[in-house]
C-alpha cells in the first residue's frame, strides 16, 4: 500500500470543496448530450457559459423563473424548450407538456399563469394532422389553467434536421403569493414534502419509445400545478421553497436546495412514494426513480410546525392524493443530500452525472 | 412490491445481521464480492453501513467496463471514426476514456456511435442500414457473451453481411485465479457472481475451495441476498467447512446453462492471453470469434492499431480492481478523478468501486471509520 497518503480528512474536504466550487469546470470542447440531461454537466454549462455572458442579479439566482417588480406588482417570467421524443406518449403529448412545464415553472414562484407565447420549429414533412392534434392539446391545457397564448413564431427546418416538432414557450404570471419562495430558504428542522408518486413521466417516455420491449402501464404525470400550489400557499404561507422535479428528478432538486441553502437534506427511502410499475421498470433498467423526471409533481420545503397542515392540503387536492413527507432539512453536512435506506444504512444521494436516460422533455 | 420487497425486508435483514454479528464475533473477516453488480447493491443500499465493523467487503474485478484496458478503447475509437461505420455499444462503455477521449466525445465529433440495450438492437440497426458497416463493441463476462453469440448466429443465418462484432468478452475464473495467486491478497472468502454463475454454474468454482481453501457463496443481487451470502460464508467458517455454496438458488444451477455454454462454444474460442486493466496479461482469460465467423469479426475485417496504452500515471484503478487499495486511497480519487471527469474506468461505470463510493459512500459512517483506520495504520507503519 505504498501510497503517499493525503490525510484522509483533508481528502474528503477537498472533494467537498470541489463539489461546492462556485465555478464548475466546463472542460468539454464540444456540446455532448450530457449537457442537456439536467445534472452536473448542465449546471456547469449554464454557469460557465450563459451566466458568465449574461450575468445580472436576477439571473444569478438561477431559479426556474425570474421575478421582477413592475407598477407596484410582482411578476414572474419563465421560458422553456421542449424536444421530447416520441411527440405523443401515454398521458400526454409535447403540446400539453409545453404548457404544463411553463405553467409549473411560474407556479414554483407562487405566480398565477396569465400569458404564454409559443414558438414552433417544424420539420419538413411533418403531418399536418399531428400538428393540429398537439396544438389542440396545447389550447386545451392553457384553457384549463386560465392562461392565454398571446403570440408566437413559426420556423421550418429541412427534413432530417429536427424531430418533427420542437416547441419553445415563455410564460408570464402574476405573483399572488408574495412571500419569498426560494431554493435558498431551507432551514434546519424543516420538512421535505413531495406532492405525489415520482418517476412516472421519465419512465412513460422511455417505455413509449418501444426500444426496451417492456410492457407496463405507466402514464406520464404531466399536469398543471398552479391550482395545487395556490391551495397550499394560501393555507400555509410559511412554505419556504417549491421546485418541480423535472429533468434530474427529485434527487437533483434536493441537491440544488441543499447547495443554495447551505444545509443538509436527509431523505427516508421508505417514505418516498413510487408506483409499483415505475419501481419495477426502474429496477429492470438499473435506474433510480429519484433521478427520473416528473412533469406534474412539486417538492416543497415547509417549516416543521406547518408540515402536517401542508400535507393535508396537498392530499385534499386531486393532484396531491399521494403526497408524503419524505425527509427533513439538517444542519450538516452542508450542501449534501443523504438517503437513509430501508435497511437503516445511510448513503449519499448525489446530483445526476452523465445521462442515464434519453431526452424526455 | 412483488419480487422486490421480499428481498429488502427489514425484519429479515435485522435477523440476518444479528446472526452475522454472532457468528463473526472475536475476529475480523475480509470477503471479496467479485461482481460489480454486488458492489453497486452494497453501496446503493448502504450495506457496508449496517454490517458489523469486523466484516469488510473488498471489491473485486467483476466490472466488465472497468477491466478493459485503454488500448482496447482506443481500438474502438478507431472503429468509430472509420468511414461508413456505425459503432454500437452499451451505455456504460460510452464514457470510459481511452487515450484520446471517450466514445461520447467521438459521437460529439461526428462519429456515428449509438447506445444499445442488447446486441440484437445492433443487428436490427445493421438490417436498417445495409449501406453502412455496423459494429457491436461487445463487452462483458460470461453473462453477456451468450447473447453476443446468439446474435452472431442469427446474423450469419440471415446473411446480414454488414454486421460485425468487436469482441472483448472476458472470463471471470482466470481473473479470480490471478487474484488468488497474487501475494498481497488476504481474503477469507468470496461472494460469487450470480449472473455469471447462471451461465457457468457453480461447479467451475470448486477449485477456489479445493485448491486455495477459500469458501465461495454464489449470491443474488438484492440486499438480503448479499447479507445471506455473508451469513453463509461465516457459517462455513464456524462449522469448519470450505466449499462452494449457492445462495442464489432461484436462478443458479450447479451445471449452469448448458444451452448458453453450447452456443458460446459454437461461436467463440479462447484467446491465448488478454490484457486486463490492473491485472496485466492473463492466459486464456478472454474470448475471440472462431475463424468460421471471421467475416463478422471486426478485428479481422478492420485495421486496428492494437497498441498497448499505459494507464495514466496517476490512475490506480489496477490496485483498486485487485482489492489492494480502497477507492479513497487512490491518489486521484475525488480530486482529479470524479464521475464527471473520470481518469480511470472504476470511476465511470455504476458498477465501478470508485464511482460507487463517490456517489453513495462518501458520507457513510463505516467508510469514515475505515478511512480513519487506514490513516492510523499508515502513520504507525
Amino acid at each position: 500500500m505504498a501510497n503517499p497518503m493525503t490525510p484522509p480528512e483533508e481528502l474528503l474536504e477537498r472533494i467537498e470543496k470541489l463539489r461546492q466550487r462556485q465555478k464548475p469546470r466546463l472542460q468539454e470542447t464540444t456540446v455532448t448530450m450530457v449537457h442537456g440531461a439536467g445534472g452536473k454537466a448542465t449546471h456547469a454549462l449554464v454557469e460557465a457559459v450563459f451566466l458568465e455572458a449574461f450575468r445580472n442579479p436576477i439571473l444569478e439566482r438561477l431559479e426556474d423563473q425570474a421575478t421582477f417588480e413592475l407598477d407596484g406588482r410582482k411578476w414572474a417570467i419563465t421560458t422553456d424548450a421542449f424536444t421530447v421524443a416520441p411527440l405523443f406518449f401515454p398521458g400526454g403529448d409535447i403540446g400539453c407538456l409545453a404548457v404544463h412545464g411553463t405553467v409549473n415553472d411560474l407556479a414554483t414562484a407562487g405566480a398565477r399563469p396569465l400569458f404564454l407565447t409559443a414558438a414552433f420549429i417544424l420539420e419538413e414533412g411533418f403531418p399536418m394532422d399531428d400538428l393540429r392534434r398537439l396544438v389542440a392539446s396545447m389550447a386545451e391545457a392553457s384553457r384549463k389553467v386560465g392562461a392565454v397564448i398571446v403570440t408566437g413564431d413559426t420556423k421550418t427546418v429541412q427534413r432530417g434536421k429536427g424531430d418533427g416538432v420542437y416547441i419553445a414557450m415563455t410564460g408570464i404570471g402574476l405573483v399572488e403569493h408574495p412571500h419569498h419562495l426560494s431554493i435558498a430558504n431551507a432551514r434546519p428542522g424543516d420538512k421535505v414534502l413531495v406532492s405525489g408518486t415520482i418517476g412516472e413521466h421519465g419512465i412513460a417516455i422511455l417505455l413509449a419509445r418501444g426500444h426496451l420491449e417492456l410492457e407496463a402501464e405507466v402514464r406520464s404525470d404531466t399536469a398543471p400545478l398552479w391550482d395545487l400550489v395556490h391551495q397550499v400557499l394560501s393555507a400555509c404561507p410559511s412554505v419556504r421553497c417549491l421546485r418541480d422535479p423535472t429533468r434530474g428528478g427529485v434527487a437533483t432538486v434536493l441537491n440544488e436546495i441543499a447547495q443554495a441553502s447551505q444545509v443538509g437534506v436527509r431523505l427516508f427511502e421508505e417514505a418516498i412514494p413510487v408506483r409499483p410499475e415505475v419501481r419495477g421498470a426502474c429496477e429492470l433498467l438499473g435506474i433510480d426513480p429519484l433521478y427520473v423526471a416528473n412533469e406534474g409533481k412539486m417538492v416543497l420545503v415547509v417549516a416543521p410546525e406547518k408540515a402536517e397542515e401542508a400535507l393535508a392540503v396537498l392530499q385534499e387536492h386531486p393532484l396531491g392524493r399521494e403526497a408524503a413527507i419524505i425527509g427533513e432539512i439538517t444542519d450538516e453536512p452542508k450542501g449534501m443530500v443523504l438517503l437513509e435506506t430501508s435497511l437503516g444504512g445511510t448513503r449519499v444521494l448525489d446530483m445526476l452525472t452523465g445521462d442515464p436516460l434519453p431526452r424526455i422533455c | 412490491m412483488k419480487f422486490i420487497d421480499e428481498f429488502r425486508d427489514k425484519a429479515l435483514a435485522k435477523g440476518l445481521l444479528k446472526e452475522i454479528e454472532r457468528l463473526s464475533v472475536g475476529r475480523s473477516f475480509k470477503f471479496m464480492e467479485i461482481c460489480g453488480g454486488h458492489t453497486h447493491t452494497i453501496y446503493r443500499h448502504a450495506l457496508h453501513d449496517v454490517l458489523p465493523p469486523n466484516i469488510e467487503l473488498v471489491h473485486g474485478p467483476g466490472c466488465p467496463v472497468c477491466v478493459l484496458p485503454m488500448g482496447r478503447i482506443d481500438d474502438a475509437l478507431t472503429l468509430a471514426y472509420t468511414d461508413g461505420v456505425i459503432l454500437t455499444t452499451f451505455g456504460d462503455m460510452m464514457r470510459v476514456p481511452g487515450s484520446k477521449g471517450t466514445l461520447l466525445d467521438a459521437q460529439a465529433n461526428g462519429a456515428d456511435v449509438r447506445m444499445v440495450y442488447s446486441p440484437l438492437d445492433a443487428l436490427k440497426i445493421a438490417r436498417q442500414h445495409p449501406d453502412r458497416k455496423v459494429i457491436f463493441f461487445a463487452i462483458g463476462f460470461e453473462t453477456t457473451a451468450p447473447s453476443t453469440a446468439l446474435t452472431l448466429l442469427r446474423a450469419r443465418q440471415e446473411g446480414v453481411g454488414n454486421f460485425f462484432v468487436f469482441c472483448n468478452h472476458v472470463l471471470i475464473l482466470p481473473a479470480v485465479k490471478a487474484i488468488l495467486d497474487s501475494p498481497d491478497m488476504r481474503l477469507d472468502g468470496f461472494i460469487g457472481p450470480g449472473h455469471v454463475s447462471t451461465i457457468i454454474g457453480s461447479k467451475p468454482w470448486s477449485f477456489v475451495a479445493r485448491d486455495y481453501g477459500k469458501p465461495v457463496v454464489i449470491a443474488g443481487f438484492e440486499p438480503l441476498d448479499i447479507l445471506q451470502a455473508v451469513y453463509l460464508l461465516l457459517r462455513q467458517w464456524r462449522e469448519g467447512r470450505c466449499e462452494v455454496e449457492i445462495q442464489y438458488t432461484r436462478v443458479v444451477k450447479p451445471e449452469g446453462n448448458p444451452q448458453a455454454l453450447r452456443v458460446m462454444g459454437q461461436v467463440f474460442e479462447l484467446r491465448p492471453h488478454f490484457e486486463w486493466r490492473g491485472l496485466g496479461f492473463i492466459a486464456r482469460s478472454a474470448l475471440k470469434l472462431r475463424p468460421e465467423f471471421s467475416e463478422h469479426d471486426a478485428e479481422v475485417q478492420f485495421p486496428l492499431p492494437h497498441l498497448r496504452v499505459a494507464d495514466p500515471k496517476a490512475c490506480q484503478c489496477g490496485e483498486v480492481l485487485k482489492g489492494v487499495l480502497k477507492p479513497w486511497e487512490c491518489r486521484v480519487f475525488g480530486t482529479a478523478c470524479t464521475p464527471e471527469t473520470p481518469i480511470g474506468a472504476c470511476m465511470v461505470s455504476p458498477e465501478g468501486a470508485c464511482a460507487a463510493v463517490y456517489h453513495y459512500g462518501r458520507y457513510s459512517r463505516k467508510i469514515r471509520e475505515l478511512i480513519d483506520l487506514t490513516a492510523l495504520s499508515n502513520s504507525e507503519a
